[in-house]
């Protein structure tokens, strides 16, 4: 092993710490095969097949060359008719639309085109696990807001405004949320505009890409809605979640065009452009995809529920999550770290879930449980853990 | 409130699932659901329940039919009577009346080609008022009743994606 090159690695990659679940993501992947996984982070249905046939027409086409960088004028002009029609969000496609391989670079372009070094962005967290890194890449310092089931894990606008300094450059939120189901209602949001407007330099950069995923009575909202917001926010959207699409690669950033042409910039020296067989699959599903959305949608909300109503039954303290695919349920009763109870779950029930504390330290004490699997696959899932968490509680009362 | 038409594409897919479950999947409660699947029951929305069999991996033999007929009309009747006339019998497993070219399609299952030639040599076309039938045989089933047939569902994943 040559251990030499250590100094050759960047400070800044060497700062970034290896997953904080490393061990437990190696034991999964040995276990593959042999485990149910609810730890899925992607849908589990197949790309509909009218937006797969419209990909490979454009190959029969031959439709195989570079795209402009900013992405095919078709595609961004698809996309901003999808963000009216859906997130009633006006974009002009010549210059507010850029198209990403997937919604994850586009968080690394916009932490690449604002940050400067020392500037700080606020994360809420639990988050998705790229958010963090993406800024310490980006040479910025994270400052990291908690979030709290008391709170249903909204953000609240005492706790921005606490984490706010004169060096904040950008907010980094992503509901509906990933790892914890949490969603932002307009009168969440508004408390949050309400904070920001006080603060009028201040960018937002808003992961959309469960949007579609929301089960509320209220439709989604998004942040760049209110006007105010709506020059200073980059939303972060894409195909993957919500139309099945993980394995494309194709996302969006919409927003004031200064910023998504800074962004573009990036993004033309390190990506060129999305793939373009994907592009042409998203012209279908950003303009014909909406029943698709729609069925997959409301079974993922059945799954929803039955996951809620088995967590309870098992006697887990959990929130009701409101969007996203995912139940973050509490197992701080239980005396184990998250680690530990998903190792023994995995090795003693074949049941593979994610330790909460992947998402940030104060997902301690949480796991998240996906229900992007089937109904049979959920059902038996839950049955295994009521009697692991059964067993556990036994073992500590004999104690 | 319960929402009638999940209910019922929620059982249309499955009949297995339990009035519990179908309470938990649409958020209603165990007693909600039972009375209006009576409801259903009693306003022949639902008329049974049945399983999606793929026969051709099993013993039995079988042949099915489709049948087009086209027929002359009966005075105050329409097509009704003839089309009663002939979906009485059991091996008619769907009978429909149909706009283009002909009028009603008979699918017809039975246990062999000579089985169902003389059904409808003997049967259907000596019936007053069947001007021409044309048969057609299905040579194989790829998808039935929303289910495509001989497909092995597995996911391939990672284990872990966060």
């Amino acid at each position: 092993m040559n251990n030499s090159f250590d100094d050759k690695i960047s400070g800044v990659v060497k700062s970034i710490p290896p997953s904080a679940i490393r061990r437990f993501f190696d034991l999964a992947n040995e276990m593959k095969g042999e485990v149910i996984s609810l730890s899925i982070g992607e849908p589990d249905f197949v790309t509909p097949w009218r937006v797969r046939e419209a990909g490979i027409y454009s190959l029969e086409q031959g439709y195989t060359h570079y795209s402009p960088n900013q992405g095919y004028i078709e595609v961004r002009k698809a996309i901003a008719q999808y963000m009216i029609r859906r997130m009633g969000l006006l974009y002009d496609p010549a210059s507010e639309i850029l198209v990403t391989v997937g919604g994850s670079e586009a968080l690394d372009l916009a932490a690449r085109a604002m940050i400067n070094p020392g500037d700080e962005v606020i994360i809420v967290e639990p988050c998705f696990v790229s958010y963090k890194a993406t800024v310490l890449l980006a040479h910025g310092v994270p400052v990291i807001v908690e979030t709290k089931q008391e709170d249903d894990f909204k953000l609240r606008p005492e706790a921005l405004e606490k984490a706010i300094s004169n060096k904040t450059k950008y907010v980094m939120i992503g509901y509906p949320c990933n790892p914890t189901g949490a969603t932002m209602t307009e009168d969440d949001l508004k408390a949050i505009v309400d904070v920001l407007d006080r603060y009028p330099d201040i960018i937002v950069v808003s992961d959309e890409l469960y949007s579609e995923l929301s089960y509320g009575e209220a439709p989604f909202v998004s942040i760049a809605g209110f006007p105010s917001m709506r020059e200073r926010t980059v939303v972060v959207n894409g195909f993957s979640k919500s139309f099945a699409m993980t394995g494309w690669r194709i996302g969006f950033a919409a927003g004031p065009d200064t910023i998504i042409q800074a962004m573009n910039k990036v993004h033309q020296y390190c990506i060129m452009s999305s793939p373009t067989t994907a592009q042409y699959a998203v012209i279908e599903a950003a303009l014909y995809g909406d029943k698709e959305v729609r069925d997959m949608r409301d079974e993922y909300n059945r799954r929803r529920r039955v996951i809620y109503n088995g967590l309870l039954k098992a006697g887990l303290k959990c929130f009701e999550p409101s969007g996203a695919f995912y139940a973050f349920p509490s197992i701080r009763e239980l005396n184990m770290t998250s680690e530990e109870f998903c190792e023994s779950l995995l090795t003693e029930k074949k049941v593979a879930i994610v330790p909460g504390n992947a998402f940030g330290a104060c997902g301690e004490g949480y796991v998240r449980i996906s229900y992007a699997s089937s109904i049979e696959n959920i059902k038996e899932a839950l049955s295994r853990l009521a009697d692991f968490v059964f067993e556990i509680k036994k073992r500590e009362s004999d104690k | 409130m319960i929402n009638r038409q999940e209910l019922l594409q929620l059982i249309e897919r499955n009949a297995r699932i339990s009035e519990a479950e179908l309470a938990v999947m649409i958020g209603s409660d165990e007693k909600s659901v039972a009375e209006e699947l009576c409801i259903l029951h009693e306003e022949n929305v639902i008329l049974g329940y049945a399983a999606i069999i793929n026969w051709d991996k099993t013993e039995r033999e079988s042949v099915t039919a489709l049948i087009e007929i086209r027929i002359t009309p009966q005075r105050n009747k329409g097509f009704d009577q003839i089309a009663a006339q002939l979906y009485r019998y059991t091996q008619v497993t769907s009978c429909y009346l149909m706009s283009g070219g002909f009028d009603l399609m008979v699918i017809i299952e039975d246990s062999t080609l000579r089985e169902v030639a003389s059904f409808i040599a003997e049967k259907v076309a000596p019936i007053e008022g069947v001007i021409s039938t044309s048969t057609h045989f299905i040579l194989k089933k790829y998808k039935g009743n929303g289910i495509v047939f001989d497909v092995k569902k597995s996911d391939d994943r990672e284990t872990v994606v966060l």
